[in-house]
Order: structure tokens, then sequence, then C-alpha cells
């Protein structure tokens, strides 16, 4: 099993996901230049957070066309699981893997505290492990995390159960309260169609240690290495 | 050009300076060098009035790596780990331009850690602004004053913010504070901290003659000519002018700019760097030339610029930000090019090493500067200004005015009994900016990038975990300018004491400090008489503590239209936690647990919050700091934590105990508020002084002796919470440490109570309490 981290220039979350999958997961995984076309060697790919080209024009916009793009999309294609964690996750919606945008928060301002979210779905690699319901605290940190999609769309990830996570109160009722951004219907990460594609605003990578104050994220790679477990065992 | 006596003024420099420089130089000087020499002799650059007195602060000790004079000081915290630390001021910047002023700074401030080939982990930041409640001010004009605070306070915010959080450093904590004289003056003290292996430091040393200088980062444009000499002057009604001194900060370039530094040195292609700060290409080239006894010759024509048709002048005095200067090691250039280029930066070699001990510029084939580095860095002047203290205010009894005032509240707020009006006080310092929650400006800062902080941004200290040890960093700023315009030396002591006992509040031994010292004009001699007696304060507690100085920043001209701010020296102390599992934060944890308080509370409403907010007076005596009493406390606490007894530690300051009981109580990151009963015993109740000469008359002073008890400012206490099973091994220890230390209360219900004797001072649920912290500024700055 191989994980691999896409470093962007101007990625900052990248040591973080590292740190995680190789010390508390215990999983191999390796850096992976944005220039590097190929990533075939790898189970799963993380688009980690960060402000890839300094997020300058729009959060993910430049990021979408470095080289190690056209792989991921590819390897998406074909079955293979990727993680984007807020700024991934923009950048896949830029890059068309997942649909939507990301819009600055409702309020204009960066916001960095720990958020609630609620596994609406398990059926996923990324969530195999939690409970339906299950409300997990996860830090956030982004300037611009308001999901926005059209209604059509917003009525097919519902009808597809492609929302993943959505914030709520720490008992995991889905109030505008507990939205922190403005994201339309708490919408805090969705995955595609072929549920091989997520993209969370949260961050699970800064809530996988007791120390941190959550462990909560850690069932976010732990779905994805027995997801990963799975399909090698499979190909075997 | 001809250089004219208003050319000269126009320098900032006087017609003795000039008169030196043609006697270093043997010659006049070009229109370039001028310019190179203005740049380095100005106050932000030479420190030519504060280093006759800097000389007095201590900076030996056993951790010490290094010390000041290089682009940060370096602990040893163990295991072959160290960290480089400093912090340093963007105030003239920030109030011309607040969002690009305080990026800036932060960019400056990382690029002195990271030069020290320390990856940044942690950024902090002291900020002082003028008020932003209309209650706090009085007039139409001064409303006026409320709303440019306001702007200036959420632009600064913004560009901390900005910058920090797209570089990727967290921004762990802080303090901010509100008065008056900030208001065309605000204060932005930007900190950083870096880790590094001890084997793995770089200096700013050009060594080895023949060896190649690159530049690398960003392209040298028009930006921040003279922003080290804006920077050494006051301001006048026509400061808004000076915005094009101010640069624009560009946080992705930085980061590559980090990550190709870091890069170039674990391949051992760099001998030496240092980073293009204030006086940008002329101080690098100059500085790391005389640290290393060489000299430094380059080419203009070659240096990277945005634009086309600039002058030599102008090259040598940009302050374009997100570049550095490198001295390779022979055979590795194509090295250093390759690395730079990987992360799309510029390299450009653009000079040599030479042995002449000389700066030498080249432009359009001419030498236009030739300038011996010691005329430029040792041999500028020094000066050792006149200092004069100010007649010591009349001693006078604030004991009428207090009362008056409390009468006067009592009646507003038709208090039945002094109950209600302990209560209403409470209430009114809990929202005042200046103790009011600070969450509205740190949620705005990404404080767990690099996933490390441990005791996020709210307690007495921020705490860092360091991945590869079992250690722990805890850090924490203080200063308070009330106390310092009041007494300089007592409030510097204090300043020391109290970021001391944040740090052992959070069960961390503290190790050193690095400082930044803000103050007006020191061409004013009472202005210079507060300078020298605040680094003798710094010195004094930082021997007794043994934390050494290992470096800061000196920021002079802190002046607008005449008006000066209060001295503010910030303390920005380091300590380790020896094993992390020791970290402890201020909230109360259990409901059951003995509340107590170690220190001694004194009569001291002299200078404080109380008295500032709620009577409206700045005056009064400093609380006086026991050094004595202070380490007893320090070893107390630490001894209590590090055996495991001790649950939360609060250190007790603005705003006195009843602030620190309501702080303890109030909900933190996943954890609900809970309320505690303290009755507290009669002996504690102290009798007042600092706010009246003597006799010390007895009633009404009773009022007055309770004021204190609960608000008083006394230093040296932690208050402190224990299972009641320990509350006896706590005693023990506290008594052997030779700390006073009492049982006050216990944790629980949802009030907050505080009796006295059993008289009732204090009742009122803990989210109300809570309520009206949060709400201040966020009411004062979204609007």
């Amino acid at each position: 099993m191989k994980f691999g981290v896409v470093v962007f220039p101007g990625s900052n979350c990248d040591h973080d996901t590292y740190h995680v999958i190789s010390k508390v997961i215990g999983q191999p995984v390796d850096f992976v230049w944005h220039k590097q076309e190929e990533i075939s060697q790898y189970d799963a790919i993380i688009l980690p957070g960060g402000f890839s080209y300094g997020d300058y024009l729009r959060t993910g916009a430049i990021a979408r066309f470095s080289p190690v793009m056209r792989s991921v999309v590819e390897f998406a294609r074909e079955g293979g699981l990727v993680l984007g964690i807020c700024n991934g996750f923009q950048i896949l919606c830029e890059v068309g893997l997942l649909p939507g945008a990301l819009l600055r928060n409702r309020d204009l301002k960066f916001i960095c505290e720990h958020v609630n979210v609620r596994v609406e779905q398990t059926d996923t690699p990324f969530t195999a492990v939690c409970e339906r319901g299950q409300v997990l605290s996860m830090p956030i940190a982004h300037g611009e995390g308001n999901y926005f999609c059209d209604d059509r769309t917003l009525a097919e990830l519902a009808d597809e159960g492609r929302i993943v996570f959505r914030y709520c109160d720490p008992a995991g009722r889905v109030t505008e309260a507990a939205n922190p951004n403005g994201s339309i219907d708490n919408i805090a990460g969705i995955c595609n169609r072929e549920r091989n594609v997520l993209g969370l605003m949260p961050h699970p990578e800064r809530a996988s240690e007791d120390m941190l104050g959550s462990h909560d994220g850690r069932m976010v790679f732990r779905s994805l290495a027995a997801a990963i477990s799975e399909l090698l065992k499979v190909r075997a | 050009m001809k250089i004219t006596p208003e050319i000269i003024a126009q320098h900032n420099l006087t017609d003795e300076e000039y008169g030196r420089i043609k006697q270093l130089l043997g010659r006049e000087p070009s229109f370039t060098e001028l310019g190179i020499f203005s740049v380095m002799w100005s106050e932000h650059c030479s420190y030519k009035s504060s280093k006759a007195h800097l000389r007095r602060l201590p900076t030996e000790g056993a951790c010490m790596v290094q010390g000041p004079g290089e682009n940060a000081g370096i602990v040893d915290i163990g295991d072959g780990w160290c960290v480089a630390f400093k912090i340093e001021s963007h105030n003239h910047p920030s109030f011309i331009e607040p969002y690009q002023g305080a990026a800036t700074g932060v960019g400056g401030i990382l690029r002195d850690i990271f030069t020290m080939g320390a990856r940044p982990v942690a950024a902090m930041n002291s900020l002082r602004f003028g008020p932003i409640r209309d209650e706090d001010v009085e007039g139409e004009v001064t409303r006026q004053t409320v709303s440019r605070n306001r702007r200036i306070m959420a632009g600064v915010v913004k560009g901390l913010g900005d910058y920090g959080n797209a570089f990727g450093v967290p921004t762990v904590g802080g303090e901010v504070y509100f008065a008056d004289c900030y208001s065309l003056n605000p204060l932005v003290n930007a900190f950083a901290l870096g880790l590094v292996r001890r084997e793995q430091i770089f200096y700013g040393k050009a060594e080895g003659i023949g060896n190649s200088v690159i530049y690398v980062g960003a392209k040298t444009g028009r930006d921040g000519i003279h922003g080290a000499t804006m920077a050494s002057a006051e301001f006048d009604e026509a400061a808004m002018e000076k915005r094009p001194t101010v640069q624009i900060g560009d946080p992705f370039s930085e980061k590559l700019l980090l990550e190709a530094c870091l890069e170039a040195m674990r391949a051992g292609a760099i001998v030496g760097i240092q980073d293009m700060g204030a006086a940008g290409l002329t101080s690098s080239s100059c500085e790391m030339g005389a640290r290393a006894g060489t000299g430094i010759e380059i080419n203009l024509d070659l240096v990277p610029q945005r634009e086309p048709g600039m002058t030599a002048y102008e090259m040598m005095l940009s302050e374009s930000q997100e570049r550095m200067l490198i001295v390779a090691e022979r055979g590795h250039e194509r090295q250093v090019h390759e690395i730079f280029q990987k992360w799309d930066l510029d390299a450009v070699t653009i000079g040599r090493v030479t042995g002449d001990q000389k700066l030498r510029v080249r432009h359009r084939g001419e030498v236009v500067a030739e300038i011996p580095n010691a005329a430029l860095t040792t041999e500028a002047p020094r000066y050792d200004r006149p200092q004069a203290a100010p007649p010591k205010p009349q001693a006078e009894d604030l004991g009428p005015a207090i009362l008056a005032r409390l009468q006067a509240l009592a009646a507003e707020v038709q208090a039945a009994d002094d109950s209600r009006l302990m209560t209403e006080v409470l209430c009114r310092l809990l929202a005042s900016p200046n103790i009011a929650s600070k969450h509205w400006v740190y949620r705005q800062y990404d404080h767990m990038v690099r996933t490390n902080t441990v005791v996020l941004p709210g307690s007495d200290a921020a705490v860092l975990r360091v991945k590869e040890t079992r250690r722990s960093l805890a850090m924490a700023l203080d200063g308070n300018g009330r106390y310092c315009s009041l007494d300089p030396r007592e409030g510097a002591r204090l300043a020391v004491a109290e970021a001391a006992r944040n740090v052992v509040c959070s069960g961390a031994r503290p190790l050193a400090i690095t400082n930044c010292l803000n103050f007006a004009s020191p061409e004013r001699p009472e202005v210079m008489w507060a300078f020298s007696e605040t680094v003798d304060g710094i010195a004094e507690v930082c021997r007794a503590l043994g934390t050494p100085v290992t470096g800061g920043n000196v920021s002079f001209y802190n002046e607008t239209e005449g008006k000066g701010i209060y001295p503010t020296p910030v303390i920005g102390m380091l300590g380790v936690i020896e094993d992390a599992r020791h970290t402890t934060t201020q909230w109360f944890k259990a409901s059951g647990d003995v509340i107590l308080l170690l220190g001694q509370t004194r009569g001291d409403l002299g200078a404080s919050e109380f008295l500032a907010r709620i009577v409206g007076e700045v005056r009064g005596e400093v609380p006086r700091l026991d050094l004595a009493a202070e380490t007893a406390v320090q070893r107390a606490c630490l001894e209590g934590i590090e055996g495991g007894l001790v649950r939360s530690a609060h250190d007790c300051s603005d705003g006195g105990l009843a602030v620190a009981l309501a702080e303890g109580c109030f909900s933190h990151y996943r954890h609900a508020a809970v309320g505690a009963r303290i009755d507290l015993p009669a002996q504690l109740q102290p009798e007042v002084t600092g706010v009246r000469d003597e006799p010390r008359h007895q009633p009404p002073a009773g009022l007055l002796n309770t004021i204190a008890l609960l608000f008083g400012e006394s230093p040296s206490r932690i208050m402190i919470s224990v299972h009641p099973d320990n509350v006896e091994r706590m005693m023990t220890i506290a008594e052997r440490a030779g700390a006073r230390c009492a049982v006050i209360g216990e944790v629980g219900g949802a009030s907050l109570r505080i009796s006295l004797d059993g008289e009732t001072l204090v009742d009122r649920p803990v989210a109300e309490l809570e309520a009206l912290w949060q709400r201040t500024l966020p009411e004062c700055l979204d609007l």
C-alpha cells in the first residue's frame, strides 16, 4: 500500500498529512512533486491543504494546471482513490473532478476553529469505518470554504448520497448556527458519482492525535487504508 | 548630483554625521553612497541611541548558542535541537498602511528565522491600538479616532493572518491592548520561532574570498525605498504621504523562498545567508562582509529588476520583500541555481567575496559606491543621549475618587448592595477591550497548521510539541505600557516576571527571552531616561530568573504630532516543558477540584485596569515586584505541575483575582464552562496602597480593600486547581518553596460566586459573564 501526498508550490499541510499517514496510520507515503506525471505506483493520492500558487487569481485555479493534475484526473477516472483536503477540495472542484465551487466565507474572514461535522454516508472509501450520523470534531482553517452549487447539482448530490459531511452542532443537528462559512445545505464534504474522489474543507490530519484535542479525523485515513487493503486483496 | 544641506537633511542625517561620513571616506560621498549611509546610520539599522544601553542586558547562559547581533537568537533545548526566535516591530508601516505594514512585518521576522537554517514553526504578535469602543472616548472628533482605530486594527489583524496563513506558520498567541496613546501610533510587534538541528545552523557571514554572492528570491522594485529611514523619524500630519515607503508582501514567494533556502542549506551549498530586510541589498551585503571580516563586491546590472531604469540608489535602498543574499560554497553555485529554479525563483550571481573589507557596488560600468564595511557598521554613530527623569508626580490619595466613582456607579446601575456593585465592576472589567476575549482576532489566524499546537490561543502561554522529542515549547508575549508609563523600570521588571509566570503556568521552565522595546523619540531626555530604566529593569529580572536575552529590536520615534506612546517593552519568553504530558492550561477541569492561590495579595490598585477602566485614572503607584516571592511562587507552581498535582494554573494579572477566576471558569475548545464557589479568608484581604499617601485610615477603606482583593493587580500570584486529595501535598510543596498558598474555594456549579469571610461579593452565572467577555471585540469590529 502506498500513499502519495502532492506538493504544489504553496502547499502547507503536506508535512502534516505525511506525518499522520506515516506515524499515526503507519503506512508508506511519498511526497509527489507537482511536476511529477507518473503516479500510477500509488494506491491513493492526497491533495493537501495550503495556498497553492498563493491562491492568487482564485483558490485552486492555477494548481489545476500543474502537470501532476492531468495524471490525477486520469488516476481518478480509472478508479484511483483521491482525497482533497481544504485547498485540495478547492483544486478538485476547479479541475472538475467534483462539482460546485468554494466561495469566500459568509463573513468574508478567514476562520480557524474546531467544528463538528456529521457523517452522512458511510459507503465511501473515506468513511467506511464511521457510523452513519456520527459527529466528528475537526478543525477548519480557510477563507474560501463556502460551498456552492446550482439547485440541480445540489439535488443530484442529495439524491445520489454524495453529500458525505455536513456541518452540525455537537449533538449532530444540522443547523444554521453550526454552519461556519455559509455553505449551501451545510455541506462540508462531497464525493463524486463513482465515490472514489472526496473533497472536504475540515482538516482530518489536524484531528488525528489526542494531543491535538481530537482524534476523530483519523477515521478518514483509517477508512482509506482499509479500502486500499480490500482493493489489494481483490487484486491479489 | 551635488549634495546640498537640503539633501543631507532629507536623508535624516545631521551636519555632524555628514562630517563624519566625509572623514570616514576621506572624500565627499556620491549620491548613492549618501543613501547607503543614511539607511545604515538610521536609528532602525544602527541602534545608535540604544546600543550603549543594550550592553547592560545579560546575554550569557548555559542554553545560549547565538546571542544578539545575528538575524535571530538561538538557544539549545536539548537532544541536539535548537530554537531560533526573535521579535521585531513594524509599527510605522502599519500605521501608514495597516494591512501591508503588518503583513510584511510577519514576512520579515519569518525570514530572520529561516536565514538561520531554522524552519519557522510558530508566530505570535503583540499589538497596541487606540480605543475601539465609543464609550472609551469623548466627543465627536474622537469618534472619528475610534473608527480609524477600528480600521487600523482590522487591517493589521487581516494582514498578519493572511501572511502567516498562506506561508503556513501557525500564529499561536500574543496580546492586544488599547490606550489613547496608540491611536496615532499603533504597535505591531511580530514574533517568530523556528527549529533547527544544532549542526545545521547558518549565519550571515560572507566567508571565503572569491566565493560567489548570489541574489535569490523576488525581483527588486521601487517599493520600500527609505523604509528604514521612515521608521526612524516621528510622524507629522503628512504621514500618509510616506505610504510609498511601505513594502508589499507576497507570502507565496516567501514560502517558496523558505523551501528553496532550506533545501540549498541541506545540500551543503551555502556558506552564509542573510535576509534583505530593512535597507535591503545594502545591509545584507555590508553586514555579511563585516561579520566575516571580508568584503563584498556586487554588480547591480545583474540584479533581477521589476522595472527598467532603476538607479543604483534605488536598487541599494529598495526594501522589496522576499529576497535573500547567499554566499555559496565554491563549486556549488550551479546547485544553488538549480534548487531555486526548481522552486521557480530567481537566483543570480551578482558578485563575489573580496578580501578588502569594503562594500563595492558597480553599475553600468562604474563603481558607484565603495565604502569600508566598518564605516557602515561598527563605526556608525553611537549616542549616549541626555536623559532626564520626569518630575515625580505628587503623591495623592485616590481613595476618595475611587469611592466617589463607585458611589456614582452604584446609583447608575441601581446596585442595592456591595455585592451587586462588585458584580457590576467585574462585568465591566470582563467587557473591557483589554481583558475581553481575543477570539475575534485569533480566529483569523491559522493557529494549527503544522499540527504541533497543543495549547491553542487563549491560555496563559501557547504550547507547541516538538515532534522529534518528548519536550514541548511554551511561549508568551507580555508588556504593560500603562505600568511603564508610570514607572518604566518597575513596568519592565513586571513584564519579564509575568512572561516567565505565563510559561510556568503552562508547565514550562523559563529559558530565555527576546524583546521589542517600543518608545517615542530618543531625542527627548525623558524618553531616553525611560528607555534606560526599562533596560535596567529587564536586565535585573532576567538575571534573577536565569533567562538571558537572545536578541530583539528597538523601535524609537513612535510619536505623531508630538504625542508619544507609553514606553512599551514587550517581552517574548520561551520555556521548555521537559515532559509534554505536564502541559497545563488555565481552565478549571473538574467539579470538586480545590482552588488555591499561590502568592500574596497586596493592596495594589495603582495603575490597575480597574483604575483605568472604572475610575478613568491612569495614576498611582505601580505594583512592586518582589523577586524572592516571584521565584518562590514559580518554583511551587512548576513543582506542583511536574509532580502531577496541578490540573489548571492561571496567572493573576489584568483585572486581578476576580477576572482570573472568571477566565478559569470559561469554556474552551470543546469543553463547557464550569462555575466556582470561592470564599476568601479574611486574612487574605490586603490593605490598599499605591493609590494614596499616608496615613492609612480605616473605614471607608473597607470597600477599597475589598476592591483591591478582587481587582488589584499584585504580581507574583498564580491561581491553581488540584484534586481534593492533593491539597495537602500542594500546600507542602508551596511551603517548602517559600510561597504563600491559601485554599480559596472549589470548582463547581454554573455560577461564579465569590464571598469574603462568608459575605457574598460576586454572584453571576458563568454563561452571562462569558457572553459579556466574548461580545466586546465583535461588537466593535464587525460592522
